[in-house]
């Protein structure tokens, strides 16, 4: 069975979240960088509705993953592309779905290879909980706790909605 | 009645198709090829950040094993495997310093005594990259830097990506190779690699003393005079000539070689006007190459420099990834069983 | 002759065999009774005769024993690839009565003291009869005429140049003049050196895609017509060695037609793999001359069938591992071939390639005409026999091959063809079980 979350609510509680933290820290010019793939229709959907000015980043974290010794590298890797400084800068890391943490440990690691940024703030649509690592998003759309046989799943890009899939 | 697989895949593919060793091209699909373009692609991009490292090969040994000396492919392998944040070790050993046979043989029980995950081999002997992959260590990957006159894997597709970034693709690409066909592993690789991605023609363009018997076979078509064979031309690639192709009479003269088959504004007048020149270096100026082609607008010899990093961390990375998930597969299934 | 468990002189009955010979005799269910280390009655008369032992060998071929032209026993020699005894036990475990001894030895047979050093070995310690091949040059270097008078003195049937080269067409024509002188054959295996240069394989689609170095027909052709010339001339009989090339088998064949008096023969593997087994750096397949392209392999096998090439050989070159342990330009050529030239020779009459009284034929008449023997089957003659099995199977490999070298051409698969036993005038050279 494959129910639907309202994405528009989801994406609606995102941005209010955002920007609050931003007001509470007073970050006023952020970049934007989505981990591809849902990652990346998310940077899209939210650096216009944060009316952000520039492009946005998208990463690739198949060369950083921590599981490459167990399952090789990804046959699909895309270059990342992060097209301006990010030294110094305030970036906004955002993803679809946040569950061990692994994912967001090697974004931030390659993050790093380019410079070192001001601050990160860590936003997901979704947090499953189920955490390995001590990684936690500054903000999400929303938090759920899926039984053992369900499966959540961002599709995209035109139009974005979530699939909440159960299995048998 | 065939003894063999002609195709080296049982060695360098896994049961998945993942790269495990990286031999010769022979065997391997316009899928594969593909994909290390791509994931070539991905390191071309990590080499334009403040730190070019990423941390896939960490905490792992690569042996540059280098039974022919070479400064430059060694150091674009050592670089790759560093920028792969593997430990490096270079070995130069001279094959005519040692009796060839057992001395290999031995070399490598004392490698694998020092728990290398991978050896990259340059020797002079055609399949000696094979014969390493069949008696060494499972779980060891061999990537081939370049076997007698039978392969080199990893500069073809360096010049593969290259034309890619210069052509969008092969589809209707008409390329020649020009020169020293009979003792050049890259051509080979070339061909194969051309005729796997799609181009239109390979056309060879040499001399009969410079040309293997039944070339033809190999997927290519002869053109003995280069103005002919300088016709629509989207790539041509320039091989190197060795000095010592003057002795046993392969060629007259260098002069004689450069006049016939060397490549200058003249002749490249013949190709198509957006024809770019390639030639995996080092250039002798003025025997295959005149330095006004070798600098002007439409030589792309730089790029290939850049493009052999990007290659060899695909690879490497790639035949490593394959390596890893085997043996992982193979514990879980003992685990099952 | 040791390692025989037959006293000579007693009686031994072969019951329910199928009798064949290369000289036209072939008898489904015949008895064939031996004594004295002679064929004593063949058909009914052996059936009805006593016999101190019986054996009933139902479904095996009794054939004349197999003789080989061109073998290798490594003795004398440092012994890491093989010596006398490892290697005519193999020869008697193929099938094999009679072997001649290659003069590729450490040191060459190029005197009649080492002639005479292989001959006492072969005495002492093989169980079959070994018949020295002595060097057409000193040291086998090509250059300078072997004491011919004297090898053939102390024993040798032949002179010949093993895989080497005659430096040469002066001093080939030389050496066929001397040895025409006391009627000596000579066995040559025809390469012109300065064509086959640095190559270690075929000249064709496999070298130029794999870049090995290659060996060009040419290399063969051109000495085979150069030998054939320099024979003519010189009256001398001429045997050529292990020919691989289509071209050869004709110019051959030409050459008897205008009275020369040349005989030829062709090592099993060419008439069974081509250039394609070495497709993948089989350094077993390393073998000289190289293994070459299909139209020369069914051209070898066309005069096998015609009777142009008389023999088979098996070439047999023993190895140590660290021989073949190599990039395969480094490695040594030559494959241990002799406990399988029956088993791929049956593959071939399995085949329809081949008849089985044809191979027959060039495994023995053939070869033994070459040397001036007889190898037929008859009241009276020595019994020299080889019982096989012809639709049994073995599979090759380190259980059950003899032979101190362990790259034979076919392992790890079942063959046809079991030797059950090997007379060697009528005492077994090799028994194996008859169950």
């Amino acid at each position: 069975m494959t129910a639907q979350l309202d994405i528009n609510v989801l994406l609606d509680d995102l941005e209010t979240g955002l920007r609050r933290v931003l007001e509470e820290r007073g970050v006023d010019s952020p970049v934007i960088v989505g981990i591809r793939t849902g990652g990346v229709w998310l940077a899209d959907t939210l650096s216009k509705r944060l009316g952000l000015e520039g492009p946005f980043g998208e990463l690739d974290i198949s060369f950083y993953r921590d599981d490459f010794s167990r399952i090789g590298l990804n046959p699909t890797v895309k270059p990342s592309s992060l097209p301006f400084d990010t030294e110094g800068r305030d970036i906004i890391l955002i993803d679809d779905v946040i569950m061990s943490g692994r994912t967001i440990r090697a974004a931030m690691n390659e993050i790093f290879d380019y410079g070192r940024p001001a601050s990160i703030i860590l936003a997901t649509l979704i947090d499953l909980g189920a955490r390995e690592l001590p990684i936690q998003p500054d903000v999400a759309g929303r938090t759920l706790a899926l039984a053992e046989n369900q499966r959540v799943k961002l599709r995209g890009p035109d139009p974005l909605r979530i699939e909440l899939q159960e299995t048998a | 009645m065939t003894a063999n697989d002609p195709s080296p895949n049982h060695l360098q593919l896994t049961r998945d198709g993942q790269l495990r060793h990286f031999l010769t091209l022979d065997g391997l699909e316009r899928g594969l090829l593909t994909d290390i373009l791509d994931t070539a692609d991905s390191f071309i991009e990590v080499g334009e950040r403040t730190i070019k490292k990423v941390p896939l090969l960490r905490g792992r040994t690569v042996v540059n094993l280098f039974f022919e000396s070479s400064t430059r492919t060694r150091s674009t392998f050592e670089l790759a495997a560093k920028r792969l944040s593997a430990d490096v070790l270079n070995l130069d050993i001279s094959t005519s310093a040692t009796s060839k046979g057992e001395s290999l043989s031995d070399t490598l029980l004392n490698l694998e005594a020092m728990a290398s995950d991978m050896f990259v081999v340059r020797h002079s002997q055609s399949g000696a990259p094979h014969f390493i992959a069949e008696s060494v260590t499972p779980g060891v990957a061999i990537i081939n830097a370049g076997d007698g006159r039978h392969a080199h894997p990893t500069q073809a597709m360096l010049d593969m990506l290259t034309i890619r970034q210069h052509k969008g693709g092969f589809g209707g690409l008409k390329v020649a190779i020009v020169g020293d066909v009979l003792h050049s592993r890259v051509a080979r690789s070339q061909i194969r690699a051309l005729n796997e991605l799609g181009a239109e023609e390979v056309r060879i363009i040499a001399p009969g003393t410079l040309l293997p018997r039944d070339v033809e076979s190999l997927g290519c078509t002869v053109e003995y005079d280069m103005a002919r064979g300088m016709k629509d031309l989207d790539v041509v690639i320039m091989l190197r000539l060795q000095k010592e192709r003057m002795e046993g009479a392969l060629l007259p003269s260098e002069r004689e070689f450069y006049r016939l088959y060397g490549l200058n504004q003249e002749k490249l007048a013949l190709a198509h006007p957006e024809c770019i020149v390639m030639h995996p270096g080092p250039i002798n100026r003025g025997v295959e190459i005149e330095s006004a082609v070798a600098d002007g607008p439409q030589s792309v010899i730089l790029n290939q420099v850049t493009n052999g990093i990007a290659i060899r961390m695909a690879v490497m990375s790639m035949a490593m990834g394959g390596q890893v998930a085997e043996r992982q597969q193979k514990q879980s299934e003992r685990g099952t069983a | 002759m040791s390692g025989t468990d037959q006293i000579r002189g007693a009686s031994l009955k072969l019951m329910g065999g199928r009798v064949l010979d290369g000289n036209g005799i072939d008898a489904e269910n015949t008895a064939l009774l031996i004594e004295n280390g002679r064929i004593k009655a063949m058909g009914a008369a052996a059936e009805s005769a006593d016999a101190e032992e019986v054996i009933r060998v139902d479904g095996c071929v009794i054939a004349p024993g197999f003789v080989d032209l061109c073998c290798n026993l490594r003795e004398p020699g440092n012994g890491q690839k093989g010596n006398i005894e490892s290697e005519t036990r193999a020869a008697a475990h193929g099938g094999f009565t009679t072997v001649c001894a290659s003069p590729e030895t450490s040191p060459v047979n190029d005197s009649g003291a080492v002639t005479h050093l292989i001959r006492d070995g072969a005495a002492s310690r093989s169980p079959i009869r070994v018949l020295p091949v002595g060097a057409v040059t000193r040291g086998l270097e090509g250059d300078l005429l072997s004491d011919m008078s004297g090898l053939a003195r102390a024993g040798c049937v032949a002179v010949g140049n093993g895989s080497r080269a005659i430096k040469n067409a002066r001093i080939l024509r030389r050496c066929m003049a001397y040895a025409h002188t006391f009627g000596l054959t000579v066995m040559l295996s025809p390469e012109n050196q300065a064509l086959a240069a640095d190559g270690y394989a075929h000249d064709g689609l496999v070298t130029s895609r794999l870049g090995l170095l290659g060996i060009p027909e040419v290399a063969e052709t051109t000495a085979v017509m150069e030998m054939l010339l320099l024979a003519e001339e010189t009256g001398v009989r001429l045997h050529l060695s292990q020919l691989s090339c289509a071209r050869s088998v004709e110019m051959i064949a030409d050459a008897r037609k205008r009275g020369i008096a040349v005989t030829a023969d062709v090592a099993m593997h060419q008439l069974v793999f081509t250039e394609d087994a070495i497709a993948g750096f089989d350094s077993r397949f390393h073998v000289r001359p190289p293994l070459r392209s299909e139209t020369d392999r069914l051209a070898l096998l066309a005069g096998v069938r015609d009777g142009v090439i008389d023999a088979i050989v098996s070439q047999h070159q023993p190895h140590d591992t660290a021989a073949k342990q190599a990039p395969f330009g480094a490695t040594e050529p030559g494959l241990s071939s002799i406990e399988s030239v029956l088993s791929l020779g049956l593959e071939l009459v399995n085949r329809g390639e081949l008849q089985l009284r044809q191979l027959i034929r060039a495994l023995t008449a053939g070869p033994s005409s070459v040397i001036g023997q007889d190898g037929a089957l008859k009241e009276g003659a020595v019994a020299d026999l080889c019982v096989f099995d012809p639709e049994a199977h073995w599979t090759p490999g380190p259980e059950t091959l003899v032979s101190a070298g362990q790259h034979a051409p076919m392992v790890d698969r079942a063959l046809p063809g079991v030797v059950r036993m090997t007379l060697l005038e009528g005492a077994k050279a090799w028994a194996s079980n008859l169950g």
